[in-house]
């Protein structure tokens, strides 16, 4: 790899590192972080297949109250650097992501160690507030945020020092039941994302409209676009209807009770 | 004092807006988002405290606790600019005030950014770009993330000028029937996405083979009785296309028998046990990690 791709390398994912924490533009999502990664070095296809995989893997991965999720930053610049000095193209994105997952744990725990380490750094802020020192308070925020991306940048850098050629032989040695076991791993652990959301979003007024969603799923020619707008076209109608009864018939008669209603007007 | 009246420029206001991205950048275990509000909020102090005395005591009282999902803290923003020029102004707006205002919003508000940002633009936007990006497609990843900023920003902006402008009456406005609508709202169109989601992407496949059935006479293709080069290329293609096996055997999965009863019944049933395993606190990592050994397993045994 060349002196330049690495560089960039690590910006991606020193990049990924901070919105890890800021989750605002999106950089530590795999889709975009694996683009990247793989644009700066020149794997740009199998980057874009793995970002793809990791992505479905990572879309219920969001950090609500007290629910640890896994880190997606580490998970998509490592696996993404694998995957580019194992140098088996698209083959490897199997192992890639069964590496990432273990390494989205231990990001997580990266993160946690930084949050600790911001609670000084908030202190050293109130004693320049004291003082009405707004510089000093503009610079300590931007060391917390350069301390989380190095959170992801130092692990990246770490792994470009080791050589292309002990990680294609460790991918190597890897059995052929092993990797094609994480891959069909991998197409289960979607699953675990989406029961996440699940858990936060159902109650027993929104479960019918999961049944419609599954089964017109089946139907191969809807994209998701248009699965997107018949979502979008249901949840307006739902909101219309269920609070149609007062302003649906303006009868006169209106006791908001709708069958009350129908049955005045015989 | 009312003829030299201190506003906020929206030059200010953008400025405040941009740096609020920052918002989360020193989140720390004590006081959570303090630090970014803080950071965030300067270009506003600078401009209505001259004083080094009201520009410190603005400052502290803006490290005071705050945590809500980042993008609503806009809304709370905009109120809270609108109160601090008040102050600024004469009005008598006291420090308890603003605390009360940003912490009375930041509970409800968070309750509606986490359905609508986290669990149903973000995997939706995320699941279509996933699914151009598994074939190769570049576009992918960029509608994704042009796709997701250009929400971003637009909520973040005009929520922020919203709350600058209802300032301290926003709080009766979106406690109102609207709040409920979206969020309710989206929760539909969530779980109506997801149950896409499942059928669509959770990957598990039975491979035993349920029963092999020999095929009549005429129902596959004869390979030894094609004619020699392409002409038997040829006669297998029409052969294939016109619905022809092309071995005599028929050859049943236990996929094959699930499909028939429900497509994707087994990923509907994978979700609902996780989701029951998450519901007994079992660590999502865990489940993971989990899932990967009974995929290899199952593998090796001949299962999956």
């Amino acid at each position: 790899m060349s002196a330049i791709s690495m560089v960039l390398v690590i910006i991606v994912a020193f990049l990924a590192g901070v919105e890890g924490i800021l989750d605002e533009f999106q950089f530590h999502q795999p889709l975009v972080a694996c683009t990247l990664i793989g644009l700066a070095t020149g794997h740009l296809g199998e980057a874009i297949v793995l970002g793809g995989s990791l992505q479905l893997i990572a879309l219920g991965w969001a950090n609500i109250g007290a629910a640890v999720a896994p880190d997606a930053a580490l998970a998509s610049v490592a696996s993404a650097i694998i995957l580019v000095l194992g140098g088996q193209g698209v083959k490897g994105i199997g192992a890639a992501i069964a590496i990432a997952i273990p390494l989205a744990v231990a990001g997580l725990f990266l993160t946690m160690l930084v949050r600790t380490i911001s609670v000084p750094i908030v202190h050293i802020m109130d004693a320049a507030a004291k003082e009405g020192k707004i510089k000093t308070i503009e610079f300590w925020q931007w060391v917390a945020i350069c301390l989380q991306g190095l959170r992801i940048a130092i692990p990246a850098a770490a792994l470009l020092v080791i050589p292309a050629s002990q990680v294609s032989g460790a991918l190597n040695a890897m059995p052929a039941w092993l990797t094609e076991g994480m891959s069909i791993g991998g197409g289960m652990v979607v699953a675990v994302g989406y029961a996440m959301v699940i858990n936060m979003m159902a109650t027993r007024e929104v479960w019918p409209f999961f049944i419609i969603g599954f089964v017109i799923a089946a139907l191969s020619q809807l994209t998701l676009i248009a699965l997107g707008s018949l979502g979008v076209a249901l949840a307006l109608i739902y909101l219309k209807l269920s609070k149609g009864s007062g302003t649906g018939n303006n009868g006169g008669t209106n006791t908001g009770d709708p069958l009350d209603d129908i049955l005045n007007d015989y | 004092m009312t003829e030299n009246k201190v506003t906020l420029s929206k030059k200010d206001r953008l400025s405040v807006c941009w740096r609020s991205t920052f918002i989360q950048g020193s989140w720390n275990y004590e006081r959570m988002q303090n630090g970014g509000w803080c950071y965030a909020i300067i270009p506003a102090i600078k401009k209505l405290y001259k004083s080094k005395e009201d520009r410190s005591a603005a400052l502290e009282r803006h490290l005071e606790f705050f945590n809500t999902h980042p993008y609503i803290a806009s809304p709370i923003m905009g109120v809270t600019l609108a109160l601090e020029e008040d102050r600024a102004n004469g009005a008598a707006v006291d420090d308890v005030a603003i605390q009360g205002v940003k912490v009375g919003m930041m509970g409800p508000l968070a309750g509606i950014g986490d359905p609508v940002f986290w669990f149903t633009i973000r995997p939706m936007l995320g699941a279509l770009g996933a699914s151009l990006a598994l074939g190769g497609s570049i576009l992918g990843p960029i509608i994704f993330f042009v796709a997701w900023n250009i929400i971003r920003w637009a909520f973040m902006w005009y929520t922020q000028e919203f709350g600058y402008r209802a300032g301290s009456k926003i709080t009766e406005d979106m406690t109102g029937g609207l709040l409920q609508d979206v969020t309710k709202g989206a929760s539909i169109m969530g779980m109506f996405v997801l149950g896409a989601l499942v059928e669509r992407w959770v990957n598990i496949k039975f491979a035993p083979v349920v029963s092999k059935a020999k095929l009549a006479k005429g129902a596959y293709i004869e390979w030894d009785k094609l004619p020699k080069g392409a002409a038997g290329i040829k006669e297998a293609l029409t052969q294939y296309s016109s619905g022809l096996s092309l071995s005599p055997e028929k050859v049943t999965t236990l996929q094959a028998n699930l499909d028939a009863l429900i497509p994707g019944l087994t990923a509907l049933l994978l979700t609902l046990g996780c989701m029951w395993l998450l519901k007994k606190k079992v660590s999502p990592i865990v489940i993971i990690l989990g899932l990967f050994i009974v995929g290899i397993v199952g593998h090796v045994i001949g299962l999956l």
